[in-house]
């Protein structure tokens, strides 16, 4: 099971977060954080450079703290499966505004493009599913990731995006962890306290 | 249920420090402090699969504006390494409750090396150790570690020692 998908991953997070409002976006360790900064940097962006398997409960954190904003956690294969069981401690706590958005090309794309485990055998979706995911969905074309855009902007899904494995240029936002988290608390107006 | 004065006062600390997430891998020392985060509503009480996923949620809680604490046992700091490096890098606060294995009276092996390797190893990932052996002394250790943690924004540990939570027994 090769499994691979074709879309071209910034096109895809470019259409997820266009005219992002107050949308609060959590991204993943590698390329998710690339994406993300490459489709235009601002405060509510929570790059991760480390932590890897934190980026879904770094969400969930955010998202029972904010509950009237939505949060998008945007990350990747290999980095979603390192936590995967926030799968199943996000399904427990049940926050319905946050989604989960994993872009997935079957790689570990940072280390030299080794196959991951949804290149062999794992479908992510089908584990949120089993997890306690009532909203699941899988990507493979663009008409899909337009379609699943407004629902992972508003509401409890996880969504796998097939991407190609093609390597992109390599964008590279503020990396600095705590200049990161004070400017997000700042626009956030949750700075002092 | 019949509870230890100090676990509802070490409670009452983490309420006054304005705890409102906490998350927990659960364990016989921490239940009453479990049972009450269930019970109040001005708490959120997650559980997860495993320890690292509190220091992720922590980080997450603090970007949006609310604290939380991390419930665990001494076996669970071994899976916290790497994820430290989120709240030391990004310069955040973060507090857990270690309740300790494999020092007064453990009976089982299987809790010594990491029991014994605790402090040392919270340490060299950056946190600060603080410890409570008696009783009387928890709930101001707690108060004073979420005071270091949220004011000054570092990480800290307490270890609630086996002494403190009492040995667990195994009946053949």
């Amino acid at each position: 099971m090769h499994n691979e998908g074709t879309l071209d991953r910034r096109a895809v997070v470019a259409e997820l977060v266009r005219d992002p409002g107050e949308l609060l976006v959590v991204s993943g360790l590698g390329s998710a954080t690339y994406d993300v900064g490459a489709a235009g940097d601002r405060a509510l962006n929570f790059y991760l450079w480390g932590a890897m398997g934190g980026a879904a409960m770094i969400g969930l954190g955010l998202a029972l703290a904010q509950p009237h904003r939505h949060v998008l956690v945007l990350t990747g294969d290999g980095e979603m499966l390192m936590g995967m069981g926030a799968l199943a401690s996000i399904a427990a706590a049940k926050p319905p505004n946050l989604a989960i958005a994993v872009l997935d090309n079957a790689r570990f794309g940072e280390t030299g493009a080794q196959r991951s485990h949804t290149g062999h055998a794992t479908d992510l979706a089908a584990v949120a599913a089993a997890c306690g995911w009532a909203e699941v969905a899988t990507a493979r074309d663009m008409d899909a990731v337009a379609a699943l855009t407004p629902r992972l902007r508003s509401e409890a899904l996880f969504a796998v995006l097939k991407i190609s494995p093609a390597e992109v240029p390599r964008h590279l936002p503020p990396r600095d962890g705590a200049y990161l988290a004070d400017r997000f608390r700042r626009a956030l107006g949750v700075a002092e306290g | 249920m019949d509870r230890p004065t100090w676990q509802a006062d070490v409670f009452a600390a983490l309420q006054a420090a304005r705890i409102t997430q906490l998350a927990y891998v659960p364990d016989a020392g921490h239940a009453h402090l479990i049972e009450a985060a269930h019970a109040d509503p001005d708490m959120q009480a997650i559980v997860l699969t495993t320890e690292e996923e509190g220091i992720a949620l922590a980080a997450g809680a603090w970007l949006g504006g609310k604290r939380a604490c991390l419930l665990m046992q001494s076996s669970g700091v071994g899976n916290c390494i790497n994820m430290l490096s989120l709240p030391v890098n990004c310069r955040m606060p973060f507090l857990t409750l270690v309740t300790m294995r494999g020092e007064w009276g453990e009976f089982n092996p299987w809790q010594v090396p990491m029991g014994a390797a605790t402090p040392t190893v919270l340490t060299a990932a950056g946190v600060h150790v603080r410890r409570a052996d008696h009783p009387g002394e928890a709930a101001e250790t707690v108060a004073a570690a979420a005071s270091l943690a949220f004011d000054s924004a570092v990480p800290v540990a307490v270890l609630f020692s086996q002494r403190l939570i009492g040995s667990k027994v195994f009946v053949k």
